[in-house]
């Protein structure tokens, strides 16, 4: 009976930790964003960020775009050839990368790459102590090395979404009409007939700028509040990828239910 | 007990508790202006803690911390800013910016806190790392670096805004004999000669006695004794006593607390 | 990595990321450039306007001539109103011309078609459409069939 008692005591203690946790990465967001900061080259260092997390995740992104806009097409045709509309998997490829598989893949690619790595880092500089000593020298890490990671996040994945819609639809081009015989102007046609500007690229591109402050806040804020020895690290960096992945297919679930 | 004229620092019933834990309770204590003072204690007693409070990285649940009068954890951002630039803290592990250079580091502070044009940055950066002895490194990136330079460069970087107060948070740990040395020699050099404060924290009792000018015991959420580093080796306190002459068993116990011999070997083969 | 280069590859990948933004919003989605240029509104009621939405086409003799801008319910006919807005240089469309709600393809979508009429007065801004045609449902198609093969066998 007692360990029974022990075991609810302990769930209440972990849902306690995690409002708790939950607030302090809610101040600690604020505190990074809002007021000004003291040095004057924020903008060096945002540009060293977006190379870092941005420019450095190009590769994931395009290859995974190709493979992913090639398997649509071909897996569309298929399915569309049972009811003779092979001519719309144009209009398939498109809207499934721009509603769903482009913001979401490119968000769970980017959590896992750019997220895993910003969050060792960061947690790295507070086992060394790094933080510390920035702070004792009177610079705010929270705004001298959180904030630029946070700003290359928010800006890099929705741009890294758009290009990953991109070679997706033109991998899917590829294999439609060069590999399967789709006619070339029905592959198109029918896709700019279909896609609509507002409803799918905006509300697409829309899910991408929510995903990308949902995943780079998860993936900083671990990095800053985890233990600070390797092991709290390695948990720190496991559960960025964890959180951040199943934060996305939530949100994408709910935004999709709001806007389509 | 020496009483000095001029206290730079003053912890006035300090009381810091972390969880339920109490780190210290109303613990009393004054750092003289211009001397080389050492606190030190058995392991986990919270000596580092001590320099975060100073430099404001924590706060205390009680008490006043004064540095030069101002109460630390009272001052606005700003105050804080302009106080931080007369403090120094060299970190266990160096803390050195990973991402940056040898002359970036030192110059780091210089750049926050001043407007300084770049070739005069650039000598006072050329002047600290001489001081250290670390001129000819300053185009190499930190993980070219040894252990012991690691320190030496963090060291420069905590003067180069020449504060009136210098902080060492265990300066001595995992250093060779020849590290160390160095580090006893300028941590003393330094202070005589540009006029500084030290606080060194240690357990490393034969390299700090032999350049501290006072010494705090500290243990058990309370300060142990205080004294010049003579007086405190003739204590009569055991527990000072223990400390400092490195004895074993005292009053802090060499066996973890346990059951009576006899009946754990009469248990036999049960695990608990 | 030197600043200039950090700098230029930064730059770069921005670029393309907006370059991307401009592909999809032109090829892929076919967004006219002159989408909001001058536009007058004229108006219809249909008995049944099933699978018709904002933003649909409005085409004549196959060309998109302009856009449904809204569907609303009139209480008083009883009927759907649809307001389409018609590109301001094709102002010589007759009077009695008349709308029906069409499908494009199989699979494809709603739209409206309209049909020349004769008379020598044109519509304007705010004009109706009275001759119109609901769209198809197929539920009625296959219940007209039905009907018909009935009556035939009598």
């Amino acid at each position: 009976m007692k360990t029974m008692i022990d075991r609810v005591a302990l769930i209440g203690r972990s849902g306690l930790d995690v409002l708790a946790a939950t607030g302090r990465s809610g101040v600690f967001l604020f505190n990074a964003l809002v007021g000004r900061s003291r040095f004057g080259n924020g903008f060096q260092l945002l540009v060293k960020q977006l190379y870092a997390v941005g420019v450095l995740s190009l590769a994931i992104i395009v290859v995974s775009g190709l493979f992913i806009g090639m398997v649509l097409a071909l897996q569309g045709y298929n399915i569309l050839k049972d009811y003779g509309s092979e001519q719309a998997v144009g209009q398939m490829v498109a809207l499934t990368l721009l509603r769903e598989l482009g913001p979401v893949v490119t968000a769970l690619l980017f959590a896992g790459r750019a997220g895993s790595a910003l969050t060792a880092e960061i947690g790295l500089m507070k086992a060394t102590e790094q933080l510390s000593s920035m702070e004792m020298i009177g610079v705010d890490p929270l705004k001298y090395v959180i904030a630029p990671r946070l700003w290359a996040g928010f800006i890099s994945m929705p741009l890294l979404a758009l290009i990953f819609c991109v070679v997706g639809i033109w991998g899917g081009a590829m294999v439609a009409v060069d590999w399967l015989g789709v006619y070339s102007g029905s592959y198109w046609a029918n896709m700019q007939n279909s896609v609509q500007f507002t409803h799918d690229v905006l509300n697409g591109l829309t899910k991408a700028v929510v995903f990308a402050f949902v995943v780079t806040w998860i993936a900083v804020f671990q990095g800053y509040d985890c233990e600070p020895t390797s092991e709290g690290i390695s948990r720190a960096t496991t559960r960025t990828v964890v959180y951040a992945s199943l934060a996305v297919l939530g949100l994408d679930f709910i935004l999709t239910a709001l806007m389509f | 007990m020496t009483e000095f004229s001029d206290y730079i620092v003053e912890l006035q019933d300090v009381t810091f508790r972390r969880g339920d834990r109490i780190i210290f309770d109303r613990v009393n204590i004054r750092i003289p202006r211009g001397k080389v003072t050492a606190i030190m204690g058995p392991s986990g007693c919270g000596k580092t803690t001590f320099l975060r409070l100073i430099g404001a990285q924590l706060r205390p649940d009680g008490g006043k911390i004064l540095v030069n009068g101002q109460n630390i954890p009272e001052l606005g951002r700003d105050a804080l800013f302009r106080a931080r630039e007369h403090m120094g803290m060299l970190f266990q592990s160096g803390a050195l910016f990973t991402d940056l250079s040898v002359f970036e580091n030192v110059a780091f502070p210089l750049r926050v806190h001043t407007d300084l044009p770049e070739d005069m940055i650039r000598d006072i950066v050329l002047l600290k790392l001489q001081a250290v002895g670390l001129r000819g490194a300053i185009g190499l990136m930190p993980d070219e670096l040894s252990g012991g330079m690691k320190r030496r460069v963090a060291l420069a970087r905590a003067i180069a805004l020449d504060p009136q107060l210098m902080m060492y948070d265990e300066p001595f740990v995992g250093q060779d004999p020849i590290s160390m040395g160095v580090l006893v020699r300028l941590i003393r050099l330094l202070n005589d000669a540009l006029g500084l404060t030290s606080i060194v924290v240690s357990h490393d009792l034969t390299e700090t006695a032999s350049i501290a000018d006072y010494i705090y015991v500290v243990g058990d959420t309370q300060v142990l004794g205080h004294g010049r580093p003579d007086e405190l080796m003739n204590s009569d306190n055991p527990r000072i006593r223990q400390f400092m002459k490195g004895e074993p068993d005292g009053p802090v116990p060499f066996h973890f607390p346990a059951s009576r011999y006899m009946d754990d070997l009469l248990k036999g083969d049960r695990k608990a | 990595m030197r600043t200039r280069t950090l700098e230029l590859t930064v730059g770069l990948f921005i670029l393309i990321g907006v370059l991307a933004l401009l592909v999809l919003a032109l090829r892929v989605s076919g967004l006219t450039v002159n989408a909001t240029g001058d536009t007058y509104k004229v108006h219809a009621h249909f008995d049944n306007i099933s699978g018709l939405t904002t933003r649909a086409r409005v085409t004549m003799a196959g060309v998109t001539i302009g856009q449904v801008t809204a569907i609303e319910f009139d209480k008083d006919r009883y009927t759907g109103r649809v307001e389409m807005a018609i590109r301001g240089d094709i102002d010589t469309l007759p009077a009695d011309s008349s709308a029906s709600i069409l499908t494009a393809g199989l699979l494809g979508e709603k739209y409206i078609g309209i049909s020349v009429g004769g008379e020598d007065d044109f519509l304007v801004d705010g004009s109706e459409i009275y001759d119109t045609q609901s769209a198809m449902v197929l539920e009625e198609l296959i219940g007209r069939f039905l009907f018909n093969t009935v009556s035939n066998d009598d």
